[in-house]
């Protein structure tokens, strides 16, 4: 098992004038055996960051760390593995589902297998994700998405990964098949002890299975730390959006009245910034509550970017100073 | 479909052979249908022909006859003889087999240099492949026939020359079409997984790509062959093609065409032959892209009596039929029928609903629930071949029953409709303004100026910032929560009385999804109106809606205040969508709670109640009949032989 480290991580597509920076100086580590979340709006570069990691884009600067060793592919095993959001584009629909995941098992160095044995890993695989191994002769037409997403499971589980990355792996399900692919993951995850970066728009799917948070905002991370304490205390007042905008199933009437005060209606109501020219400053702060559109000494947002030296790294120029009133703390 | 490749371990179990809808189901369609199977006969004929006719007839075709030089049609050569008295009727039978084999041939080369040419820039790299496009692109802008001339020069005369110069024309379209079918595969997610699992390129190419390319470059090659054999018989009619003795229709007609005023026979049946065996190629070619190309699913719906199934209305669903003037949607026994393989499908089996002014009713289920269909039934947009039948479909006491046209004004002002994707409901092409104007001048009679000024209105009454300066705006320029306000601010421009979201928030993050749902809000209590919000969230539902109905397998299964969704829910369904939901109080150290089994699909309705396949509180009784929908206290209704408030 390892810990993966992004460094000054930066994605870049296009050119010129035209130019998009998806990703931005991300600074990021998923310790060993444990599980982060990424959450973010679309667009705030969560998924071009997974993808940077698997090497499906190149990096414009920066590093991605594999134990403090650079990510280099070779013909054995594959460290990192990924798991996609759609479970009806990732898999061939010509292809039957065991030689689908007989084709991730390594093929070259000492973890080949062969012949028998690579039926057998196969048998197992499918077992691990809790399917009939006898489904392996069948097509992914046959399977429905929840059982798709768990072939694809043991797929990225068939090249003996250190790092599993999930990308929205469960926004593409069914409500009532979401809860079996989420156990399942929790499940394995805890019992092969591997390393996941679990990326999702949903942070009560996130609170449920990672064990620290990190929140990202047009190519930045803005706030990381601990689930609980990113919760219970957000730092970052996107983070702090963002949770307060989680829907509750409690029921009727919490649909939280707007704002009194019509500035805080109006920055509310802003559009999500265009990637292809970020503000300047904070990046967050034509939406930001406590910004400067809303009170008047905060011009600081405007003109100067922040620091994350904040609790949870928090990129917020008024966000807490670290280790002030920390408690328990495990970062 | 086997399972050898697991028989190791596992005690063989029974494999699900569900019917193959797969490539073989559906080449025999296109041979079932009235041009595939003509098309089929036919180029079966010419196959057949090609390979038995040099066998049966070569010594016919081949004698020399000096007593019957150049003659017309007789009973003893029915189209005639030729120069030097040989049969012309047997030589064109065993030209078939020469002339379908070079086309062949030179279709092959086509489609082997044309995929080598349309699979390479995904094969070497972004520079070089940019190369081998831009190549491609030159060559694709060259006439065939041009080509061909060029390349039969280059070749030289002769039959080898003139395969290779129809090959090698035939090239570069089918370059440009591999590339095209590269490009839409390589994007997919499975190719991104199989890089990620150390497959190289070639392996990804020969063993992903290639097999999901296959089905169009066969069709399109089939078409092909039709061109190449009138290509062929092009080159060797201007002599650049097959020499002597060798023959083929394309020489039998030049030979021909020397005496076509003497005996026009003698042309005349080497180009009948061509044209049959090219139309048995383009014709057998365009069947099976038509085939491919549709879905298999044709039948008919029988004519439905209209019937008032007392099953499936319910005795007890107590509509509010006192408070006339306050319903402005009223529903009684909704059914969409849509027709299926095996007998027709029905998504929304005897749904009822009324929804007063003001009133946010939520309508929460899965996908294949139906609620969709119940949206687009109510706003009249199911379309041929799907049918809507209800007992009662009143819009503010207009009977939509009697089909959308006579109330096409009413639907147009009154009724407004949110989608969950707003990219597709907006014209890419117009301005947004104009396309919210266009409701007004069209319903209300407004000049444009009057039209402009309302939808700036709107757009400011759904806060859209700066709405001067977006209405000169395209969709596109607007963001996900932008266009969906758009969308909203589009059902606004006249005065709607009801307002149907169907997934309005799905695909919007989060913070953007709450501000579509407060806007909802604001306007339901500002004006009145009433929402009916349809969304596979329990939860975003809940916030809005006084009401929640929850749909499984076409039907209503609960109705129930929101407020009692937590705790109240009587339906084991119900009850174990809000279970299975993670939200912000969720324990963590439990396992989530699961519903087992999948949905029933539409086509596969059972007897009985459709959820007792995964309830746990099941019986007999479940199996055999229907619950249905009745009251349990007041303002709920349950469909559930074992709700026990």
């Amino acid at each position: 098992m390892a810990e993966l480290r992004f460094e000054d991580v930066t994605v870049r597509f296009g050119s010129g004038r035209r130019a998009l920076t998806a990703v931005d100086g991300v600074q990021l580590t998923v310790p060993s055996g444990e599980v982060v979340g990424l959450v973010g709006e679309s667009g705030s570069g969560k998924s071009t960051l997974a993808r940077a990691a698997v090497g499906l884009t190149p990096l414009a600067g920066g590093r991605i760390l594999l134990d403090g060793k650079p990510v280099r592919p070779s013909g054995g095993r594959r460290p990192m593995q990924m798991v996609f959001q759609d479970p009806y584009s990732s898999l061939d629909p010509r292809m039957r589902i065991g030689d689908s995941v007989a084709e991730a098992l390594p093929r070259r160095g000492p973890d080949a297998l062969t012949g028998s044995a690579r039926r057998a890993e196969v048998t197992r695989l499918l077992e691990l994700v809790d399917l009939d191994p006898a489904r392996a002769g069948q097509y992914p037409a046959q399977l429905s998405g929840g059982q798709r997403q768990r072939v694809a499971l043991a797929r990225a589980l068939a090249g003996r990964p250190d790092v599993i990355i999930a990308d929205e792996i469960t926004s593409g399900l069914d409500v009532s098949i979401q809860g079996t692919v989420l156990n399942l993951v929790r499940d394995l995850q805890r019992q092969l002890g591997v390393s996941l970066l679990f990326i999702s728009h949903n942070l009560a799917v996130v609170r449920y299975v990672a064990s620290s948070i990190a929140v990202m905002y047009l190519g930045r991370i803005v706030e990381h730390g601990p689930t609980e304490q990113v919760l219970n205390d957000p730092q970052h007042p996107y983070a702090r959006d963002l949770l307060e905008a989680v829907p509750d199933t409690g029921g009727a009437g919490t649909l939280d009245e707007p704002d009194p005060d019509p500035r805080v209606r109006a920055v509310a109501d802003a559009e999500p910034a265009d990637p292809h020219s970020p503000p300047p400053g904070c990046r967050y702060h034509p939406r930001c509550p406590i910004g400067p559109f809303v009170l008047a000494d905060r011009e600081i947002c405007r003109t100067t970017e922040p620091s994350t030296d904040h609790r949870h790294h928090a990129a917020c120029h008024f966000a807490t100073a670290k280790d002030t009133v920390e408690i328990g703390s495990t970062s | 479909m086997t399972a050898t490749s697991t028989s190791t371990a596992a005690p063989p179990e029974p494999v699900i052979r569900a019917p193959r809808s797969g490539p073989a189901a559906r080449w025999l369609a296109v041979l079932r249908s009235p041009v595939g199977a003509g098309a089929g006969l036919l180029l079966a004929a010419v196959l057949i022909m090609a390979v038995l006719a040099p066998i049966l007839w070569t010594d016919d075709a081949t004698k020399i006859d000096t007593n019957a030089i150049a003659q017309g049609s007789s009973s003893a050569h029915w189209v005639g003889t030729d120069a030097l008295g040989r049969d012309l009727f047997f030589r064109v039978l065993v030209a078939t087999r020469l002339s379908i084999e070079l086309a062949l041939l030179a279709t092959v080369i086509a489609v082997v240099a044309g995929l080598i040419l349309g699979t390479l820039p995904a094969l070497v790299g972004r520079r070089l492949g940019r190369l081998v496009t831009a190549l491609v692109n030159i060559a694709v802008a060259f006439p065939g026939l041009l080509l061909a001339l060029f390349f039969a020069v280059v070749f030289g005369i002769g039959a080898k020359g003139a395969v290779l110069a129809i090959g090698f024309a035939g090239a570069p379209a089918f370059a440009r079409l591999g590339q095209t079918l590269v490009a839409g595969v390589i994007e997919r997610d499975y190719i991104a997984a199989a890089r990620i699992a150390g497959v190289g390129r070639f392996r990804i190419m020969v063993r992903h790509v290639l097999p999901n390319i296959a089905e169009p470059l066969v069709v399109n090659a089939t078409i092909g062959a039709g061109g190449a054999l009138l290509g062929f018989a092009g080159l060797s009619f201007l002599g650049l093609g097959v020499q002597a003795p060798s023959y083929d229709w394309g020489r039998l007609l030049g030979e021909g065409l020397n005496g076509i005023y003497v005996h026009p026979a003698a042309a005349l049946a080497p180009g009948v032959a061509v044209v049959i065996a090219g139309l048995a190629f383009n014709l057998f070619g365009e069947a099976v892209a038509k085939g491919l190309g549709q879905s298999v699913v044709v039948g008919h719906l029988p004519p439905l009596p209209r019937r008032r199934s007392a099953r499936a209305s319910g005795p007890a669903r107590s509509a509010p039929s006192d408070s006339h003037s306050d319903t402005v949607l009223e529903v009684r026994d909704l059914t969409v029928t849509f027709p299926g393989p095996a007998g027709p499908v029905r998504p929304v089996r005897g749904v009822s609903l009324s929804i007063r002014r003001g009133e946010a009713i939520g309508v929460v289920g899965e996908s294949g629930s139906g609620k969709s269909l119940t949206a687009l039934a109510l706003a009249q947009l199911i379309e041929e071949p799907g049918r809507v039948e209800a007992a009662q479909l009143d819009f503010l006491g207009a009977d939509l029953t009697a089909g959308a046209r006579a109330h096409r004004h009413l639907l147009g002002t009154s009724f407004a409709m949110v989608f969950q994707d707003p990219m597709t409901s907006f014209n890419p092409s117009r301005r947004i303004g104009g396309q919210l104007a266009e409701l007004v001048r069209e319903h209300g009679g407004l000049s444009r100026a009057e039209a402009r000024g309302r939808a700036v209105d709107r757009l400011r009454a759904v806060r859209v910032p700066a709405p001067e300066r977006r209405v000169r705006q395209y969709p596109h320029e607007f963001s996900g929560g932008m266009r969906q306000r758009a969308m909203i601010a589009l059902g606004m421009m006249g005065t709607p009385a009801l307002i149907v979201a169907d997934e309005p928030t799905t695909a919007l993050d989060v913070t953007v999804q709450r501000q579509v749902l407060r806007l909802l809000d604001s306007i339901r209590t500002a004006d009145d109106v009433a929402i009916l919000l349809i969304s596979h969230d329990v939860a975003v539902v809940g916030q809005v809606c006084e009401r929640v109905l929850v749909m499984y397998a076409g039907r209503i299964v609960e109705d129930l205040p929101s407020a009692e969704l937590l705790t109240g829910a009587l339906h084991p369904y119900t009850r174990a969508l809000v279970a299975a939901v993670p939200d912000m109080r969720t324990d963590l150290r439990q396992p989530l709670a699961v519903i087992p089994g999948r949905p029933v699909s539409p086509a596969e309705q059972p007897r009985g109640c459709a959820f007792a396949p995964r309830c746990p509180l099941a019986t007999d009784k479940c199996e055999q009949e229907d619950p249905a929908l009745v009251a349990h206290g007041p303002g709920h209704f349950v469909a559930c032989w074992h709700a026990h408030g």
